[in-house]
């Protein structure tokens, strides 16, 4: 009898250890999130991906429907290329633009995809040909800056 | 005078080399010795008891402070930026990458570390380890490596243990106390921990400290002096050992793994 309290006090708390690994996993972390569904690759070129990142959401209409996976620059056209791992059970059309977008003003940066017409998808291992890069914030104060200084310029002229 | 100081500086040096050498060859024949072990789970599992379980109760408790102590920081220092919404990151990324592994170690080595040295250093002491030895048992294979593998065993579930008491009393203090929104601070949690970046490497870690901390006081009770002072002196040397082996392995795994 003594051998088996023993035992039962042993086996709850290797349970109870198990229990917190994996509520740590569930809860914690995103083990919830990986879903085992299949997937299919796309790739993308960007003229400039500003802050994305790997793991990055890709949504289409707000819904996330897939990840980035791989982030490298192509030697040749010097452009990002991102590999996109979208869920096999959203299809997009062969001409669906992607455009790097920022969640809030700060935020995150994550890919929209618009569908398009097409009738025939995305095949896995495929790009999306209309893309459209991220808005850098500094380059958009230069513009403002430089059309200013230039609607200056031509009131001078008058 | 210079010659007397390179003489002792050498010496001491000579005794760090030659004691380390020991520590690593009473290691290997730790683990040579484990082989028996898979035939005596009882022993293992009777330590994992007085290990593990005893551990439960200061591990929980301080993992559900260190936890509420993580809660009123973090808002304190994310409200500066106005980010109080990463606050269950925060809580949770902190707890699983070092605080939930360390702390644990630290405490382990306290609580249950000084018992083994303590308990193998009087065995020693009652001359029992020889007794065993006479009588054709090895005490590394019937003593030592079954307390070995259940510290092993033990850590990493109280580490476990620890992390998650801890993110309890996190939303404890952060939504229920503070107000932040419940939805929020499991959202941004779920978001940046990764199962295997963070909470895997944390849980090698704590296996790590785990082998680290079990070692090291096994070895200092074996290799006690055989009188009370002795014993007192070991489980003095497994808490300041054993510790600063876990601060300087934490920081060497945390290099390894997180410096990207």
């Amino acid at each position: 009898m003594q051998r088996r309290t023993l035992d039962i006090w042993v086996g709850l708390f290797v349970v109870l250890g198990f229990l917190a690994l994996l509520f740590l996993a569930l809860q914690a972390g995103n083990l919830g999130a990986i879903s085992f569904e299949k997937t299919y690759r796309v790739t993308a070129r960007f003229d400039n991906i500003g802050g994305l990142k790997p793991r990055a959401p890709v949504k289409s209409a707000g819904v996330v429907v897939g990840r980035v996976e791989d982030i490298t620059l192509d030697g040749q056209t010097f452009q990002a290329l991102v590999t996109l791992k979208l869920q096999r059970s959203f299809l997009f059309p062969k001409d669906t633009s992607a455009k790097i977008l920022t969640a809030g003003l700060l935020g995150e940066q994550y890919i929209g995809l618009e569908p398009g017409g097409d009738s025939v998808n995305l095949a896995s291992g495929e790009r999306i040909r209309m893309t459209q890069s991220a808005i850098v914030l500094e380059n958009l104060i230069g513009q403002i800056l430089f059309s200013k200084v230039a609607e200056g310029d031509g009131g001078a002229d008058k | 005078m210079i010659g007397n100081l390179l003489a002792r500086l050498g010496g001491s040096i000579r005794t760090f080399l030659s004691d380390l050498g020991f520590a690593a060859r009473t290691f290997f024949m730790l683990l040579r010795a484990s082989g028996g072990v898979l035939g005596r789970l009882r022993l293992v599992s009777d330590q994992v008891f007085f290990i593990g379980n005893h551990s439960l109760v200061i591990i929980a408790v301080s993992g559900l402070f260190v936890g509420f102590v993580l809660g009123l920081q973090g808002y304190y220092t994310l409200s500066t930026y106005g980010s109080e919404q990463a606050l269950g990151l925060m809580v949770a990324l902190s707890l699983t990458r070092e605080l939930g592994p360390v702390i644990t170690a630290l405490l382990f080595a306290g609580r249950a570390g000084t018992s083994l040295t303590a308990e193998i250093g009087l065995m020693k002491a009652g001359e029992q380890l020889v007794a065993m030895e006479l009588m054709g048992v090895d005490p590394v294979a019937r003593v030592l490596a079954p307390r070995f593998w259940a510290g092993v065993i033990a850590m990493p579930l109280l580490a476990g243990i620890f992390s998650a008491v801890g993110v309890l009393g996190g939303y404890f203090v952060g939504v229920h106390l503070i107000g932040v929104d419940a939805g929020t601070f499991w959202s941004q949690m779920q978001d940046g921990v990764d199962v295997w970046n963070d909470i895997g490497n944390g849980f090698i870690k704590s296996v790590v400290f785990g082998i680290a901390v079990t070692f090291i006081a096994l070895y200092q009770g074996y290799q006690a002096r055989a009188t009370p002072e002795g014993v007192a002196r070991a489980t003095t040397r497994t808490v300041v050992i054993g510790s600063l082996t876990v601060l300087g392995l934490d920081f060497l795994l945390t290099a390894l793994m997180f410096s990207k």
